[in-house]
């Protein structure tokens, strides 16, 4: 919730009327509702102050361009540019942009609301309704039910609540942001020369002064200890270069004479000791059936690689140099590690020196961890198990189990519905040799059979058979497939779309209104408190208030979508006509006890 | 599944069967019960791993009143592991299946670097010095000072491993090298020496090549093996390789100096226990003249590599007279070593056999053959007698004995070359002189002697009976399968040109041609925007894959190879290179999709597999011959010529194709993986040069695919990966079965058998 508890974004930015302009230098000043603009010159006639709830949309440039640009456009077409000093300000401000943008548009219609949530009987800490507000505003499904019962008066709101226990806590742990990868481009330590003198550039951003760090765990460590106590920062990446120079020439000898003069520039020249350590640490993670370490301690013979020439250590260079030998190969695999693990950290890049130290600090906790880790190992030897498997030869043991993972709910439970009658007429006919008039006798014996089965051999475990389970879910699943497949060739067609917008919206907000009531109602029951007893009437009362409506729309849909609709709606009918039977039951049973009470005594 | 061959139940954990790996299995019963020896070549990515396994166990099974053993030798410990995770995946299944009956006890071997569990002494940097600090800890006269002297550290593992003597053995199972070392944990015995003695009891032993093959060493793990052993060579085209490698030997300057070191180190102890405890030395004497076996009854933590020579070549007669006292040996050695270095001091290259080395050893320095043949032993014997544990400081006299034992036992089959400097690089002198063996038979025949069946197998065999020459034995059962496909999927090319249509090799004169550099790397852009998941490249030297991917860097090439997946490479580091592999599965298990650059006769090529997304593709740039120009290398081809009467240039062609289809054979793993291969050099489109490759590779080798430039390739690529990208029928197309179930196997054998095939 970074961006939540940033409430004001203050940025110096340049307003420009067009991309060419110059513009006007200024501050820019984010709030969660508006965004102003104050020129540094007061006299100046550009000045703004815009809500959000009018800014449609933003663009930016790409981060390493040549402006640091961001783009608000209006609804009414006319649009606002600004002009940061450096990419991070532009990123926060941008970041902070989106999300208001998004909040305004959903605030639009949240506005009224908002008022109403806060006078309640209960104590809410701030955080707590901030997040309802939140969810409120994240699903619009929702925020009309609440509307609707809350504000209606038909539920409280701690009752509206307590049924979405887990949605509240689920926002706890908010998904993370998403991660953009690093690129996988080399820092090319190609300089740029310029013909005439002897200067050499070299060109750093805060990207790859990320990369550095993450690649050369040295380097990391150096600027950590010497900057800024030793020397400045462009010290610091002066004497980096200018290592990174004495590489590019590989004259491993002039590398070494410098290195001698100099101990801070011999850390970047040496080898990285770091980065020894840490493959030692690794190399016992490694799956043994590519661990080629082993193969050495098992050689005895010393086999050279058949045949291979060897001229690498033929270039005989004193061992003193040893150390100033660096292979573009060792830093080719290093990079692509780097890029495999991502970026594991989540600071600005602007600041050299948290970066370095997150850095760090992730590092090491990633060889802690690994050192302890027994179940890495345990994971590791199945890897191996599963990998030594020859595929084909063996036919698949358990049925494909995957997570199910519903992307839509109403897509998938909408099919599902207008096709329950198909499958119970499909079931009926299946089923119809079952017996279905038991006396209790003979149910009490299968009963009791199955008991002493159970007792006899347990329960099985699983309970239900994975197989079973496997059918029962394709059963629903192909439903799905084959609904949309009838309804039409595009797949994202359903029942629903083929209905007026009004009707469905309708029919939407009455299923939607109907299944919170019930949810609502059935947990009221068993009624033992007059609480409980007037919330049931309440709820019954909304209930019967939605019946004709929904007869209504029945019959103002056209003939030839009747049936569809009549197919939809009565699930909800019914639903609502058990509840209304359970309650009369329930209210005739009370008055009776309440009549017979007198008569007892 | 479980089926009949003969009168065997062959008990396979899976479901269905290959043909080829039934018909596989046929044959190799055939060679058991013939009590022979066979050469089989089956195409990678048939399971020739699991139907060996299952075979061997069967049979073992099948005949309970005669047990035989099984040993299984693999070229590198994580094919050791493959092979005992495969043979978990078979034991489970047969103990399943068969109850206890089918309890066999199965474990890996490898050296103490990889076995031993005590902290102080595994953190040590290399093998030599892991030994060296076991023996420290562990060698008879250490523990005897430590009986009396408790500050004297000792291995808390071996010495509970000892006292738990008869009683410390591993119950039936198993065993990868993890897994002994968590037994070893588990119970707080030394996994080391608890696998060494499990060796002799065992029913699977797998261990690598040279337990075998290299004398020293198969002299001290291998020495008890019974006869019925059958002991199978997997992926053993390169054998003739090792066994030369096992007999030969190369002396440099650095090893004098260090030979030098050692000689008066030990002249110093001499002094020392003449001082103190001269009845050790007379002891060691008297025990020479009456020459005692050497070895026969010491206690195991003492035993290190036996004599180099084989065990038949060794003269069970005592020491000579005139190197049984220690001080008169240590001056034989100074004048060896003095010896040499006078020889090393050569301007040209010189090349002689043994005998004349011999007979020029004995004029210059008065050592004559026998002398040099016991120098080995007569080491041995001093270094136990001065109770010297820190070995790995020893090795530099070591390698001298075993020159000089090997030199002085061997009249043929060997030379000697002496050179001053080497021939890249003139002006750099590097004198060296190597003891190469010539004659592969010489360091297998003691295994085929004294074994009753020795298998033979890998993928890449042909010509299949020129093994049999090299290694000189009759082999019973000698064949070659053939792959049956469900559907073509595998897909060989000959790429010829570049996308400029200027022909691309790695031929001397063309090699360092910038053009051809960058046709190669276009052809790699190319394939990595078309092919998913992982590419595998092998190249040709470790110098030339430098120089080429530098000069990729520099034009830019590599940045745009780079956009679409991640570059891993492999170095002469093992630990580096172990982790790269190790990154580049996890970037292809992520889908995130890479490139491994690997030169071809590497550590790679050699034993990693690049099986279903981890390797779509392998290109290989250029043709992997030897480097023509070593000596050593000549000195053999000439060998071979006489002996054999094979051509210098048919033989390196065969090695070379041998090692590029090793390399792209490595693409497939079961017929429901599939893989492309590109072989990139004009020269693969010669008759002569092409007809080398093994049969599986030849039959998918359409004669469209043999003459492509970058660009037909690609097109080819993007087809064939459409079209693998279809669903099949695995079972087989048209009648012709390529999977097998046991209802199948049933209907066969009633039918004739040996039809199907």
């Amino acid at each position: 919730m970074a961006d939540k508890q940033q409430q004001v974004v203050v940025k110096r930015a340049r307003h420009k009327s067009s991309v060419k302009d110059p513009g006007t230098p200024g501050v820019l000043k984010l709030t969660k509702d508006r965004f102003t603009f104050m020129p540094n010159d007061p006299s100046s006639p550009v000045k703004h102050n815009v809500e959000f709830r009018t800014i449609k949309g933003h663009k930016f440039t790409k981060d390493g361009t040549k402006q640091a640009l961001l783009n608000l456009t209006q609804d009414q077409g006319g649009n606002y540019i600004f002009e940061f000093e450096n990419f991070p300000d532009r990123n926060v401000c941008k970041d902070f942009v989106a999300s208001a943008i998004a909040l305004s548009g959903e605030a639009g219609r949240t506005v009224p609301e908002k008022p109403a949530v806060p006078i309640q009987d209960e104590q809410l800490s701030a955080a707590e309704m901030e997040r309802r507000i939140k969810l409120l505003q994240e699903d619009s499904d929702l925020q009309k039910l609440h509307k609707q019962f809350v504000i209606g008066g038909i539920l409280s709101e701690a009752e509206f609540w307590a049924t979405r226990k887990k949605l509240l806590e689920q926002n706890y742990s908010r998904r993370p942001k998403q991660r953009v990868a690093l690129k996988n481009d080399m820092w090319s330590t190609k300089p740029l020369a310029d013909g005439q003198s002897n200067r050499v550039t070299f060109n750093l951003t805060p990207e790859i002064i990320l990369q550095i760090f993450a690649e050369k765990p040295a380097v990391r460590q150096a600027y950590l200890n010497f900057v800024p106590n030793k020397m400045t920062e462009k010290e610091f990446w002066t004497k980096y270069s200018r290592a990174e120079y004495l590489h590019s020439t590989k004259n491993v000898i002039a590398a070494a004479a410098e290195a001698a003069e100099d101990e801070e520039l011999a850390v970047f020249l040496k080898q990285d000791d770091m980065l020894v350590n840490e493959a030692r640490k690794k190399i016992r993670q490694v799956d043994p059936t590519l661990d080629m370490e082993a193969d050495e301690g098992d050689d005895y013979m010393h086999l050279p690689d058949h045949g291979l020439p060897r001229n690498d250590n033929k270039d005989v260079l004193d061992s003193q140099y040893e150390p100033y030998r660096r292979s573009f190969s060792q830093h080719l695999n290093q990079h692509a590690a780097v890029v495999l693990q991502g970026r594991v950290i989540d600071v600005e890049l602007g600041d050299t020196r948290s970066v370095a130290e997150a850095l760090a600090r992730t590092k090491h906790a990633e060889l802690a961890k690994d050192a302890s880790d027994v179940y890495l190992d345990k994971e590791r030897l199945e890897r191996i198990s599963r990998m030594t498997e020859i595929e084909d030869l063996q036919a698949p043991r358990d049925p494909a189990v995957a997570p199910l993972s519903i992307k839509d709910p109403r897509d998938y439970f909408d099919s599902q519905q207008a096709n329950a009658f198909s499958t119970l007429g499909d079931t009926v006919s299946g089923a119809k040799q079952l017996k279905c008039s038991v006396s209790t006798r003979e149910a009490y014996c299968s009963l009791k059979e199955c008991i002493s089965e159970i007792k006899f051999q347990g329960l099985t475990e699983p309970t239900i058979n994975s197989e079973v389970a496997f059918k029962v879910l394709n059963g629903l699943a192909q439903n799905i497939s084959s609904n949309k497949y009838h309804l039409g060739r595009n797949p994202n067609e359903s029942v629903l779309d083929s209905l007026p917008k009004i009707t469905r919206e309708e029919l939407l907000l009455h299923w939607s209104s109907i299944q919170e009531l019930l949810k609502h109602f059935w947990s009221s029951y068993p009624i033992t408190t007059k609480y409980l007893l007037t919330k049931a009437t309440k709820l019954k009362d909304a209930m019967s208030q939605i019946y004709p409506k929904l007869q209504e729309i029945k019959e103002s849909v056209q003939s030839d979508l009747r049936h569809q609709v009549s197919l939809l709606v009565q699930p909800m009918l019914q639903a609502l006509d058990a509840a209304f039977a359970h309650y009369d039951a329930d209210v005739q049973n009370r008055l009776a006890r309440s009549g017979e009470r007198p008569n007892g005594f | 599944m479980k089926f009949q061959i003969e009168d065997v139940t062959v008990y396979f954990p899976y479901d269905n069967i290959y043909p080829e790996q039934y018909a596989y299995m046929v044959e190799l019963k055939r060679a058991l019960d013939a009590k022979g020896h066979c050469l089989l070549e089956m195409p990678t990515g048939t399971g020739k791993t699991i139907a060996l396994l299952s075979l061997i166990t069967s049979y073992a099974l099948s005949k309970p009143s005669n047990p035989i053993k099984f040993i299984y030798c693999t070229r590198t410990v994580h094919e050791m592991e493959k092979t005992l995770s495969e043979l978990k995946l078979l034991h489970n299944y047969q103990l399943q299946h068969l109850g206890p009956a089918a309890k066999i006890l199965a474990l890996g071997l490898s050296s103490r670097k990889n076995l031993c569990i005590n902290p102080t002494v595994v953190s040590a940097e290399n093998r030599d010095s892991v030994d060296a600090a076991c023996r420290k800890l562990t060698a008879s006269w250490v523990r005897e000072l430590a009986a009396e002297n408790p500050r004297i550290p000792t291995c808390s593992f071996f010495e509970n491993y000892e006292k738990s003597a008869s009683e410390a053995i591993l119950p039936p199972g198993v065993y990868t090298l993890q897994d002994l070392r968590a037994y070893g944990k588990l119970k707080g015995w030394c996994p080391y020496f608890l696998a060494r003695h499990m060796v002799q009891l065992a029913n699977v032993v797998v261990y690598s090549y040279q337990y075998l093959l290299d004398p020293k060493v198969a002299g001290i793990i291998s020495k008890e093996m019974q006869r019925e052993s059958v002991v199978v060579f997997d992926e053993a085209h390169n054998i003739d390789n090792v066994c030369i490698e096992a007999l030969s030997v190369s002396v440099r300057m650095q090893t004098l100096e260090g030979a030098t070191r050692n000689i008066n180190r030990m002249s110093q102890e001499i002094d020392r226990f003449k001082a103190t405890d001269a009845g050790r030395l007379r002891a060691e004497y008297n025990r020479l003249v009456e020459g005692l076996a050497l070895r026969g009854d010491l206690p195991a933590s003492d035993a290190w590599l036996a004599n180099p020579a084989l065990p038949n070549d060794i003269l069970k007669e005592a020491v000579p007279g005139n190197i049984r006292r220690a001080e008169h040996f240590l001056s034989v050695l100074r004048r060896l070593v003095q010896y040499i270095r006078g020889r090393l001091q050569t301007e040209n290259v010189e090349k002689e056999g043994p005998v004349t080395f011999v007979a020029s050893v004995n004029t210059q320095a008065g050592i004559d053959q026998k002398m040099l043949r016991f120098c080995y032993d007569r080491l041995h014997s001093l270094m136990l007698t001065l109770e010297i544990s820190d070995t790995d400081e020893f090795l530099h006299i070591q390698t001298i004995c075993d020159f000089a034992t090997l030199v002085g036992t061997y009249t043929r089959g060997f030379s000697i070359i002496i050179e001053p400097f080497d021939e890249r690089m003139p002006h750099i002198p590097d004198p060296v002189l190597q003891l190469c063996c010539h004659d592969a038979s010489l360091a297998i025949k003691p295994v085929f002697e004294r074994f009753q069946s020795v298998v033979i197998t890998s993928g890449t065999l042909s010509p299949i009976d020129l093994y049999p020459r090299l290694l000189n034995f009759n082999p019973v059962v000698s064949r070659s399968f053939t792959m049956s496909l469900t559907r073509d999927c595998i897909c060989p090319m000959v790429l010829t040109r570049g996308s400029d249509q200027l022909p691309v090799s790695t031929k001397y004169d063309l090699r360092s041609d910038p053009g051809v550099e960058k046709n190669y790397g276009k052809l790699l852009l190319e394939m990595v925007s078309v092919v998913p998941d992982g590419i595998v490249c092998f190249f040709v030297s470790y110098s030339y894959m430098d120089g080429i991917v530098n000069s990729w860097h520099e034009t830019g090439l590599l940045k745009e190879i780079m956009q679409h997946k991640l570059v891993f490479i492999e170095t002469q580091d093992v630990v580096e290179t172990t982790l790269a592999l190790d990154n580049y599965r996890k970037a292809c298990d992520c889908g995130r999709g890479a490139v491994f650059f690997s030169v071809a006769r590497g550590k790679v090529a050699e034993g990693i597999d690049f099986d279903r997304h981890y390797g779509r593709l392998v290109i290989m740039f250029g043709v992997p011959f030897q480097y023509t120009l070593s000596r050593i290398l000549l000195a053999r081809l000439e060998y071979l010529r006489d002996t054999f009467q094979i051509k210098e240039g048919d033989f390196l062609t065969f090695d070379a194709l041998r090692q590029a289809a090793q390399c792209v054979g490595r693409v497939i793993r079961s017929k429901a993986d599939y893989g492309m291969m590109i072989f990139a050099d004009k020269r693969y489109s010669r008759h002569d040069k092409r007809s080398k490759l093994p049969g599986w590779i030849l039959s998918h080798l359409r004669d469209a695919h043999l003459n492509l430039s970058t660009d037909m390739a690609a097109h080819i690529a993007r087809e064939f990966l459409r079209k693998m990208a279809q669903p099949y029928d695995k079972t087989g197309v048209m009648g012709k079965k390529t999977l097998l179930s046991e209802a199948d196997l049933e209907k066969m054998g009633n039918s004739n058998l040996g039809e199907m095939f």
